[in-house]
């Protein structure tokens, strides 16, 4: 029980401690990542093997898939940066400014984490339909938004909303004010101090909290389908095909276009990955 | 003369001791603070986006819930399907967070009380499902024990169901709610370090007396906090579902794949319904976290710090 593992070479022999456990604790903590997670995801990777390395670029270079593709990356991108822009905005105001009700704004930014993905999806269609609250200031400006591609990057603005702003806030918060007197005092205005000062210190959260609200859009499904109207080839996201082929039986095709999201947004997170190390190297942690 | 204090840039900085002692030096104002037309335009913008994408939305839900009167409403909440799906997300979520609770306590404890070699490859897999689509999360369990799946032709021989029936629901909710707990509870741990339960076992105490007395009272805000966020997944988690649940009305329905099979339907007073208890639930874990975090704040710390 007390994790002797004397069968391990003495280099993978764990350091010795006098608290017990660890045999216990790492064995169905391994146990159970292998069973829920690495086994469901080998299967994922083997089982478009069976399609050959061909078969699976044909699988992924259809046109219908490759539009849904580009489209869940593409209005992923968008939402992220408008998220970007906005995002920083609720940041900066919810760190420097005071307002009645401050605390309960501040909360209610996470909702879209709390928030189930398909009552925000619903929710978000009948306000941007025609005849919605929002949709019906923009159909006689010529705007349709929901059932359409702009319904889809609503949709990924709602959900990477949060991202953003819990990334730059702690940054803000942390920043140190001797910085912006300086500044000051050496003459400058406060729109070079927020370009020269603040902005380079907090870019790095910026762009990490952008990349991770994209990585989540790109995937996301719930809030997406009921908006987007579904329609092959304009506004199919990538995730809806994967449920439409699973239907047809057709699951070498799915695991296909699932494998391919996958690699992506692991690129994704190794750059989020690369971007934290380079911050924390800039904050000088 | 009074000292020009600028709370929302000092609010860090009243945290430590050194700013107790010294005074703040006279500050040019010019480049510390914002003139008056950038607070209204930067606070105007900010409220407006929140109003557009997050109170709207959420007023959406309840308004279209009640179109019909509190009577149809509740009609809808009380239709048989309903109460099945209502239940079933219970029987669910009662399943996939325990499970995850045991999961992250044991993750956390052999990865902040222990060294062993291997540990960041640990977490980076723990992290895993964060940064998987959540039809992926479904498609998983499909790959392997759907009609087509690896063991599927071999669960059909024994009659055992998992795909389109509630243990695929519950492996599905599991995987996405993987991470959650543990995720909450290493960095709170690794920050409170070893000391206390070395010192707890030195002096006699078994591994099991140390983790209750020692260990959980020092993360049980923490615990909780993961447990609350947990939750909140599990009960409204959809893409995952959606794939392995087969949509059997009154069987393998959850409460936000109630609220699609509604929607679909053009019964939107009934979907809204369903929904706005979701919506419920969702404000309640966000008023409970934000009790947490306000009440318990410098014991989650390093969590929030992250």
């Amino acid at each position: 029980m007390a994790g002797r593992l004397t069968i391990l070479p003495a280099w993978l022999r764990p350091e010795r401690t006098v608290i017990p456990g660890l045999g216990l604790t790492l064995g169905v903590t391994v146990t159970y990542l292998t069973l829920i997670v690495l086994l469901p995801l080998a299967a994922l990777a083997l089982r478009p093997a069976e399609l050959g390395l061909g078969g699976i670029w044909d699988a992924v270079t259809q046109p219908r898939v490759l539009a849904a593709l580009r489209l869940s990356f593409g209005a992923a991108l968008l939402g992220a940066g408008i998220n970007a822009v906005f995002g920083l905005m609720v940041a900066w105001m919810l760190v420097r400014y005071d307002f009645p009700l401050k605390r309960v704004i501040d909360a209610i930014v996470d909702l879209p984490f709390a928030l189930p993905t398909a009552v925000a999806g619903i929710a978000l269609t009948s306000l941007y339909a025609p005849n919605g609250w929002v949709g019906q200031l923009l159909d006689p400006l010529g705007i349709k938004v929901a059932f359409t591609p702009l319904g889809v990057i609503v949709a990924t603005t709602f959900i990477g909303l949060p991202f953003v702003v819990r990334t730059v806030q702690p940054v803000l918060e942390d920043l140190e004010s001797e910085l912006e007197e300086a500044a000051g005092s050496l003459g400058a205005n406060r729109w070079e101090t927020f370009s020269r000062v603040i902005f380079p210190l907090i870019l790095p959260a910026l762009l990490t909290g952008t990349a991770l609200a994209f990585a989540r859009a790109v995937g996301e499904y719930g809030s997406i389908i009921f908006i987007a109207g579904n329609m092959p080839m304009v506004s199919e996201i990538a995730p809806l095909l994967i449920v439409i082929k699973l239907e047809q039986f057709d699951y070498a095709g799915a695991a296909a276009i699932g494998l391919t999201m996958l690699v992506a947004s692991f690129l994704i997170l190794l750059m989020v990955n690369l971007l934290q190390r380079w911050s924390r190297r800039w904050s000088g942690e | 003369m009074a000292i020009p204090i600028d709370t929302a840039d000092d609010t860090e900085g009243l945290r430590s001791e050194a700013f107790v002692v010294t005074m703040p030096p006279p500050r040019p104002r010019g480049a510390l603070d914002d003139p008056l037309w950038v607070k209204l335009l930067v606070s105007g913008i900010g409220l407006l986006f929140l109003l557009l994408f997050i109170l709207l939305p959420l007023l959406a839900v309840f308004t279209e819930a009640l179109r019909r009167g509190v009577q149809t409403y509740l009609e809808a909440l009380t239709e048989p399907d309903a109460l099945a799906a209502i239940r079933l997300t219970l029987v669910v979520a009662a399943i996939a967070v325990p499970a995850n609770l045991v999961f992250g306590v044991c993750a956390a404890w052999a990865i902040t009380k222990h060294r062993f070699p291997g540990k960041s490859l640990l977490l980076t897999l723990i992290d895993l499902p964060f940064s998987v689509s959540p039809v992926i999360s479904g498609l998983v369990y499909v790959l392997l024990f759907g009609a087509h799946g690896w063991f599927g032709s071999w669960l059909r021989d024994h009659g055992i169901h998992i795909v389109f029936a509630v243990p695929g629901l519950v492996l599905a909710t599991v995987f996405v709610t993987f991470p959650f707990i543990a995720r909450e509870l290493i960095p709170l741990m690794q920050a409170q370090g070893r000391d206390e339960e070395e010192a707890a076992i030195t002096l006699g105490a078994s591994g099991w007396q140390t983790f209750r007395r020692v260990t959980l009272p020092n993360i049980r805000w923490g615990l909780l906090y993961g447990v609350l966020l947990c939750n909140a997944r599990a009960m409204g988690e959809f893409g995952a579902v959606s794939v392995v649940s087969g949509h059997i009305r009154g069987e393998t329905n959850t409460m936000p794949l109630h609220v699609e099979i509604l929607y679909n339907e053009y019964n939107f007073v009934a979907a809204f319904a369903v929904a706005s208890l979701l919506a419920l639930l969702a404000l309640v874990t966000l008023v409970l976290k934000s009790l947490l975090e306000w009440r318990y704040g410098a014991e989650l710390a390093a969590t929030r710090r992250r």
